[in-house]
């Protein structure tokens, strides 16, 4: 299978990467290459094989549940672009 | 001094013949003079490193001092580090100073080894080649006409070019191991969960594993006793017992048992590899090993499943660079989705946004299961293969690379090409094994070859142990390349 | 044509822990912008999730209250999207394995019992708040609440009407807090609904195409809301309209639901495990002990009032309704051996008061310890059911225990039967026409008198007895 103009539009949509009609036509053929390679992992029966989602089969430690942390906002407002009364500002928000 | 081994340093530390600061000194004069035409660092701080060299001075003198207290080190810029610049090779973070240290910085600064400066890379650790840093290629010491290999390319460079007498780095497909095979050095990827992640700016999380480089696999036994260890703030850090990764290194080789995958000698591999790789082998034999044929049947099929699961966690994992909180924001928008789409558009180099659109493809409705499920699967049949061939050999041996290093722009308008080139090392990733590389050789072109060794989970005593009797037999590992005043072979330490 | 209303319910409620589900942040409501905000909810570049097991112990204990399975590995997940108020650019939440399946939930609606069971509970992470006053034409961002714990509860659609949604929310927002996963503080946002409303012909199998009615902080908000969406879907398809399945919003100023217009795209979450988690292992040591340490539920304690103080279903429904009620209720019982009497008591002066003084059974000025002397003296005799309102209304005021009172108002009803006796012949004496009346049949006139004797003793006579000594000597 492989990938339309549109079908990279949507994609780059849904990643929020601003991608115009030319751009999408150079995208479209080399993801259409990297897709070729990855279509040879299609034809492995997989049907009774559980998937691996992580390296190791452990499952999660948990934490207590403890405040330890302190207000910081200061120092990680400082590489923020744009910020005032503590907060972070964003183009205006429609709901 | 530049190409002294990390205990050779860490003796004449202790000796009082030099001290932290001139140590520091000594490489960041080597840095201002080598890297102009290296290009290994992103961010160099003489100020900080020095005062960072004076406090391992203090504890030095205060008879507080660790093994390595003193030594410096270089560390990728993929760490962050408080009130250093971290960019991960990105202009989306090109002003980005870290307000916190990962647990990899850490532990380094407890160890008292101060930091030499930030290494260049490839944009978020995707690349072979180091050529996709927004900070610009790293050249390889050995040809500067040639690529590093990535995506800890500035690492192995600096090394290589004794700019460091060690380097940090990480591996989520190769990226320790295929730029150090490339400038012949030693580099280590642990199992997954003995470092913390941590500070470590993600690209593929259930992959993505910090490890030593440097030049000897004695050196890297050093560093890891450094670097690992169990870390409360990453979920996936394994606990364990602390252990000493050097204590098996002299070690003799007899019985062991070395696995020779087929599939990693097959096509594709360059022939002068083969033959360097090929003469390890034989080398090892004389050291008392033997060798046993395994096959990886499905390692063939490691890119395909690691080009959908790398991309898939990294489209998550780089979404929080929205412009919003820190780093790159476009100048202009007209309204804030139009902000997120050009942030992330001018943000993020050509590489980066391929994977986060692959990545966003194979998670999207309807290609989940063909996609990132299918290759969760197979995922798990090259585990297995890993598993069932440990049952018959200690450590498995081939190739790092399929080639050595590339011309610059080589291959960078073709990613399949690129991409092939992490074919050996990608599967240990998958499969959370630990992997190495050493250098065993050089081509007829002058430049380095690498030999990989993959070993079962936590065997990286063991690995060290090979790599170290090889490396007490052959001298591959103490060559420098021939720029400026490190060239010649490296003083015994 | 006749039109069935089918609902169902997914309830976000805060879980009661002190800090955040992967974070070590305080959860407390009301900080300044960002202060709660560490490394982690800020997701800077290389931070990590680690789990809080107090969110996963109340996700236990709920699953064990509403007798659900329990997924003894479960999973987290990431939901990929852009907001700006969600800082890594995904949720953490569980799609495919989350950590409840299944359930019930018994309502009362108009008398009668239905049982709602729940599709699922999973755990996940709350987004932060956008601040839309305006900043230069900006809006702000406060991260405090982002990676507060949640568990997000969804019933099946099984909810006809909007009473119905209502009961169950109530009935659901009654038992998280009484087993203490969430404070149920409304205003707050602890305790919020999304309501999925669709309407269908009556009598058609298929479901109608449903629209989500998203975050609404109160039970009126939420019936209003209902009310207003049905009533559009209907008159909608009535006027050969369709239904788009959309996420719409309650304006309460309005009365109306309206359509999110930030939702323009159709959402494509990419969920997928999430690679910095761990599948989550709940061990059986564990599940029993948060189940050893689970107060008696609502329905059980029910059941048990009703048979161990004999007061009706309905009763026993509404003071179990939070349970501080019940806890106050029983302890009054128990106080003095008298269920029926208390459970006239929490319910009728006691509410009234409360609710006239917008006070919580919590803040109750009268102590359920005192209610009870209160009733075992009208029990002993001390006190009519009249003058027993009057302590009640000391006791309301902080004048003292319950036989201080008594004393210091002279409230004690008359025991002295020769007391009573003069009174009584005095009454006769003055109203011979009451007397004559009684005589000639006129049955109210005996009423008159008894009402003069309980004037003339300032209402401390025993009206049984006023009765019985009046009967004797008219006879």
């Amino acid at each position: 299978m492989s990938l339309t103009p549109d079908d990279v539009k949507r994609i780059a949509r849904l990643a929020r990467i601003e991608i115009d009609d030319a751009q999408a036509q150079a995208t479209q053929a080399q993801l259409n290459t990297i897709f070729d390679l990855i279509a040879t992992m299609q034809a492995v029966d997989t049907a009774s094989i559980a998937p691996m989602a992580h390296a190791q089969e452990v499952y999660q430690r948990l934490r207590d549940d403890v405040v330890t942390e302190t207000d910081r906002h200061a120092a990680f407002q400082a590489v923020a672009p744009a910020v005032e009364n503590g907060l972070y500002l964003v183009p205006k928000v429609i709901e | 001094m530049p190409d002294a081994s990390l205990s050779a340093l860490a003796a004449q530390l202790a000796a009082k013949q030099v001290s932290s600061r001139e140590l520091a000194r000594q490489y960041l004069d080597r840095i201002a003079a080598l890297n102009p035409a290296i290009n290994a660092f992103i961010t160099v701080d003489a100020e900080k490193t020095l005062l960072e060299a004076a406090a391992a001075d203090a504890r030095i003198a205060a008879g507080q001092a660790g093994p390595l207290t003193g030594v410096p080190i270089a560390h990728k810029d993929i760490f962050c580090t408080d009130g250093w610049r971290t960019t991960c090779g990105s202009k989306m973070l090109h002003n980005f100073v870290a307000p916190y240290d990962a647990h990899v910085i850490q532990r380094f600064k407890a160890a008292g080894m101060p930091s030499l400066g930030k290494t260049n890379m490839d944009e978020f650790a995707m690349g072979s080649s180091n050529e996709t840093s927004y900070f610009g290629a790293v050249k390889n010491p050995w040809n500067t006409a040639c690529v590093p290999g990535g995506s800890s390319g500035g690492a192995a460079a600096c090394v290589a070019a004794r700019m460091a007498p060690a380097a940090t780095g990480t591996d989520t497909g190769g990226s320790i191991r295929q730029p150090a095979a490339l400038c012949g050095i030693t580099g280590l990827k642990p199992t997954y969960g003995l470092v913390s992640r941590y500070g470590m700016i993600a690209f593929a999380s259930s992959l993505d594993q910090a490890g030593p480089m440097a030049p000897s696999a004695e050196d890297c036994a050093l560093l890891l006793n450094v670097m690992t260890g169990f870390d409360p703030n990453d979920s996936t850090s394994l606990e364990r017992e602390k252990e000493d990764y050097a204590r098996d290194l002299d070690q003799p080789l007899t019985g062991l048992r070395v696995g020779l995958p087929r599939e990693f000698f097959a096509e594709g591999l360059n022939s002068e590899v083969a033959a360097a790789v090929e003469a390890a082998v034989t080398e090892l034999k004389k050291l008392g090993a033997t060798t046993v044929e395994i096959s990886l049947a499905n390692s063939k099929l490691a890119i395909p499943v690691y080009y959908v699961l790398a991309p898939a966690e990294a489209s998550s994992n780089l979404s929080r660079f929205d412009g919003v909180r820190y780093g790159y924001r476009a100048p202009d928008y007209a309204s804030l989705d139009d902000m997120y789409c050009k942030t992330r558009a001018q943000g993020f180099g050509a590489e980066v946004k391929r994977r986060i659109l692959i990545g966003a493809y194979v998670l999207s409705h309807g290609y989940y299961d063909a996609y990132y499920l299918q290759a969760q699967k197979i995922r798990r049949l090259i585990a297995d293969d890993f598993n069932q061939a440990f049952k018959a050999c200690d450590v498995i041996l081939g190739p790092t690379a399929p080639g050595t290093a590339f011309k610059l722009g080589e291959k960078s308008d073709d990613p399949v090409e690129m991409y092939l080139n992490d074919l050996y090392t990608i599967p240990a990733n998958l499969a959370g094994l630990p992997g190495m590389s050493l250098p065993c050789g050089f081509d007829g072109k002058g430049l380095p070859i690498g030999l990989q060794l993959v070993g079962n989970y936590f065997s990286e005593a063991k690995m060290l142990n090979v790599a170290h009797q090889y490396q007490r037999a052959t001298d591959w590992h103490m060559r420098l390349p021939p720029q400026g005043e490190a060239s010649g072979v490296r003083r015994e330490g | 044509m006749k039109w069935e209303t089918v609902i169902g319910l997914e309830v976000h409620t805060q879980l009661a822990t002190r800090s955040k589900i992967f974070s070590g942040s305080s959860t407390a409501f009301g900080a300044a912008p960002n202060t709660q905000a560490s490394a982690v909810d800020v997701a800077l570049p290389g931070v990590l999730p680690v789990l809080n097991k107090k969110a996963v112990e109340c996700a236990i204990r709920f699953g064990l209250a509403v007798d659900a399975t329990l997924n003894r590995v479960n999973v987290f997940d990431r939901k990929n999207y852009f907001y700006p108020d969600l800082p890594k650019g995904y949720q953490i939440s569980q799609l495919a394995r989350p950590i409840v399946e299944g359930g019930t939930l018994k309502i009362v609606v108009e008398g009668e019992e239905r049982t709602i069971h729940l599709t699922r509970a999973h755990m996940e992470e709350d987004a932060g708040k956008s601040l839309h006053e305006d900043f230069h034409g900006m809006t702000g961002i406060d991260l405090n609440r982002a990676g507060t714990p949640l568990l997000e509860i969804v019933s099946e659609p099984e909810m006809r009407s909007s009473a119905e949604a209502v009961a169950y929310a109530r009935a659901l927002h009654t038992l998280v807090t009484w087993i203490g996963i969430c404070d149920g503080n409304m205003q707050e946002g602890s305790f919020r609904v999304d309501a999925n409303v669709s309407v269908r012909p009556v009598g058609q199998a298929e479901f109608g195409t449903r629209r989500e009615i998203k975050n609404l902080n109160s039970f009126k908000f939420l019936q209003q809301a209902i009310d207003f969406e049905v009533r559009w879907q209907i008159e909608t398809l009535e006027d050969g309209g369709r239904i788009e399945q959309a996420t719409v919003l309650f304006d309460p100023d309005t009365g109306e639901t309206r359509m999110m217009r930030s939702k323009e795209d159709a959402h494509d979450y990419r969920y997928f495990p999430d690679p910095d988690l761990l599948p989550v292992k709940l061990d059986e040591d564990w599940i029993e002990a948060v189940r050893a340490g689970l107060p008696e539920l609502p329905a059980a304690m029910q059941a048990r009032f009703q048979a161990d103080y004999g007061v009706s279903a309905y009763d026993a429904a509404v003071l179990t309704g939070s349970r501080a009620l019940a806890d106050f209720f029983e302890a009054a019982a128990r106080a003095c051996g008298q269920g029926k009497l208390a459970a006239n008591w929490v319910m009728g002066e006691l509410s009234a008061a409360l609710n006239k003084a917008e006070l919580d059974i919590a803040q109750s000025p009268v102590s359920a310890a005192q209610l009870g002397t209160l009733i075992a003296r009208i029990q002993d005799g001390t006190l009519s059911g009249k003058l027993a309102k009057q302590v009640f209304e000391g006791l309301w005021e902080g004048a003292g225990e319950v036989d201080a009172i008594i004393e210091a108002r002279g409230l004690k009803q008359m025991s002295d039967s020769g007391e009573l006796e003069k009174i009584v012949d005095d009454v006769l004496a003055a109203n011979p026409k009451s007397v004559e009346e009684f005589r000639s049949g006129k049955e109210k006139a005996f009423n008159a008198l008894v009402g003069q004797v309980m004037k003339a003793s300032r209402g401390k006579a025993n009206p049984a007895q006023v009765n019985e000594l009046l009967k004797a000597r008219l006879q």
